[in-house]
């Protein structure tokens, strides 16, 4: 059986591959909203913050942390998404209204 | 419930690669936000009902629920404003700014991971875990003091130049190998606890030192970079934490950066090395000084007189129009010109502005639509076959020594082949050279035509003197 370590990296392995070969496709139009959509959806470390923060065993320095770092990644999935979706709302062929 | 959380986080991962996939059209991109809020959500959810605890897992043991829905009515009630009134212009800025949010969540939670799990250092934090751990806190703090630099540099409250010093690339090597070398004795030796602080400061410092001396043209790259360090500790992060939905988001990030920066310092004919630690726009102030060589200007009036008797027109934007924020009147110019039956493109050069694809976003919101914003690679066959060529806030982008001098700076930059339009109209403020100090052949061809002005407001005169003369 693999360890949680090597399912993680042939996991990984896998991710980059598919994560160069879907960017690659993406049209150049769009590379100013495909960059807030990425850092929209690596705001995931959301998981890590809430689970220190929600922890039994939490420290005082741990949920101190926990808390900056919630704040700082809701604040990043708010507004990545939010703007992502203002920016491609804007993409339009001519004459088309929105 | 720890089984319906793992199909959550299932689901959560495939929406994201859905996501990325969605955005390869504007049409279905719309889709491709709503794909990722979903997957985001699931993943949020399933965190709560599959919460490991004591005795169990499920929402039950979550604890210190005040701190966590304060968090998130904070990063809620700040997020949504940043989203609505950022104007597009500002983009760059935000952008940075939550790489920067982004990779600080990321050092905080592992710096957090690593003061708690002391008491179970050697079952909790030994081997790859620990690795895992200092790799996450060192990208994450270096991540962030260096986006919020080149925040600094995009809002301009820091010098746009790069800022540079003797011995710089050794003073920055030197930093760089004692964080790492703190890292790997972190790794060996988990309990060390003093070396932690140290450890985090000096790669706090390292991310300031690595930015400052980059310049403001090369924002583009930085950005793209600093984007896949932020998706790189995230992933990290997914090593500390063993959760694979971490490390598949992370992973995409990382490589979506990645792709992003390749393009980048493809389109400037530069390597990752040359845009960190090379302080472009040094080398070349000895050449800037040159003998005044003779260009021809013109004024609005005449300027319109030319292109009313264009049949084609490409107008190639710069960052100078995003400072100027003209977008609005160019969308009022093609407006004018289009009715008048002449055909009207944009060539955009992909390091045009500060960030991938700034040109784009600014000229949609304009109401342009997208078919008519075209790559360098497609336009630039259309060059010859164009009677006006209009170039607003651009300049290195369109310099023609990148072909042909093989002493200048930029030499081997794919440039837009502006020069090769019948006629060449730049508007620029005047003939001071641009950001890097280069200067532009382009300005001084019998064929151009230089249009004295901010571009907000020579475009706007434009535009009046377009209807007049059809009524005269």
């Amino acid at each position: 059986m693999a360890t949680d370590l090597e399912l993680a990296l042939f996991v990984f392995m896998l991710a980059t591959f598919i994560g160069l070969e879907v960017i690659r496709k993406v049209s150049p139009l769009l590379h100013t909203p495909l960059m807030s959509l990425t850092n929209a959806i690596s705001a995931i470390s959301v998981v890590g913050a809430i689970l220190i923060t929600g922890s039994a065993t939490a420290t005082m320095l741990s949920k101190v942390l926990g808390f900056v770092a919630i704040t700082a990644v809701v604040t990043n999935i708010v507004s990545g998404f939010l703007i992502t979706d203002r920016m491609v709302k804007m993409f339009k062929k001519r004459g088309v209204k929105r | 419930m720890a089984h319906v959380m793992q199909y959550l986080y299932i689901i959560a991962a495939a929406l994201f690669i859905l996501s990325l996939k969605w955005m390869n059209h504007p049409d279905s991109s719309r889709r491709g936000v709503f794909a990722g809020e979903i997957g985001m959500l699931l993943a949020i959810i399933g965190t709560f009902i599959g919460f490991p605890g004591m005795g169990g897992i499920g929402v039950a043991f979550v604890h210190n629920w005040s701190w966590i829905i304060i968090a998130f009515i904070i990063g809620t009630v700040v997020g949504v404003p940043i989203a609505y009134i950022m104007p597009m212009t500002a983009v760059p800025q935000r952008t940075a700014l939550s790489h920067a949010c982004g990779a600080l969540a990321a050092a905080l939670v592992g710096t957090a991971e690593f003061y708690q799990r002391q008491p179970h250092a050697d079952t909790e934090l030994r081997g790859f875990i620990m690795v895992a751990l200092v790799i996450e806190t060192l990208l994450g703090y270096l991540t962030f003091t260096g986006s919020l630099m080149a925040m600094g540099k995009l809002q301009e409250v820091l010098p746009q130049r790069p800022i540079t010093y003797r011995n710089q690339n050794l003073v920055n090597f030197v930093l760089f190998a004692t964080a790492a070398g703190l890292a790997i004795r972190l790794a060996l030796v988990p309990t060390d606890t003093i070396l932690f602080p140290i450890f985090a400061g000096l790669s706090l410092l390292f991310g300031v030192l690595l930015i400052i001396p980059i310049g403001g043209a090369d924002m583009p790259t930085v950005i793209a970079i600093l984007n896949s360090y932020a998706g790189l500790s995230a992933c990290a992060m997914g090593f500390a934490l063993d959760s694979r939905l971490l490390v598949v988001a992370g992973a995409l990030d990382g490589s979506s950066g990645l792709i992003l920066s390749i393009i980048m310092c493809k389109a400037m004919n530069r390597s990752f090395t040359n845009v960190l630690f090379g302080a472009f726009g040094q080398v070349q102030i000895s050449t800037a000084k040159q003998e005044q060589r003779s260009y021809r200007s013109a004024s609005a009036e005449e300027a319109a007189s030319v292109l009313e008797a264009a049949s084609s027109v490409i107008i190639v934007p710069g960052y100078g129009l995003a400072v100027a924020q003209a977008q609005h009147k160019i969308r009022e110019l093609y407006d004018s010109l289009t009715k008048r039956g002449i055909d009207v493109k944009f060539g955009i050069h992909p390091v045009a502005g500060r960030m991938p694809g700034h040109m784009n976003v600014l000229l949609a919101e304009a109401d342009i639509p997208y078919d008519k914003l075209v790559e360098m690679d497609e336009i630039n066959g259309e060059f010859p076959q164009c009677d006006v060529a209009l170039v607003i806030g651009a300049n290195d982008v369109t310099n023609p020594k990148a072909r042909t001098d093989k002493g200048s700076p930029i030499y081997g930059m794919p440039i837009l082949d502006v020069d090769k339009a019948r006629t060449v109209m730049v508007i620029k403020r005047s003939m001071n050279p641009g950001f890097a100090g280069i200067d532009n052949d382009l300005y001084y061809l019998d064929k151009t035509l230089m249009l004295f002005g901010d571009a907000k407001a020579f475009v706007s005169e434009l535009v009046k003197e377009l209807p007049a003369r059809a009524a005269a």
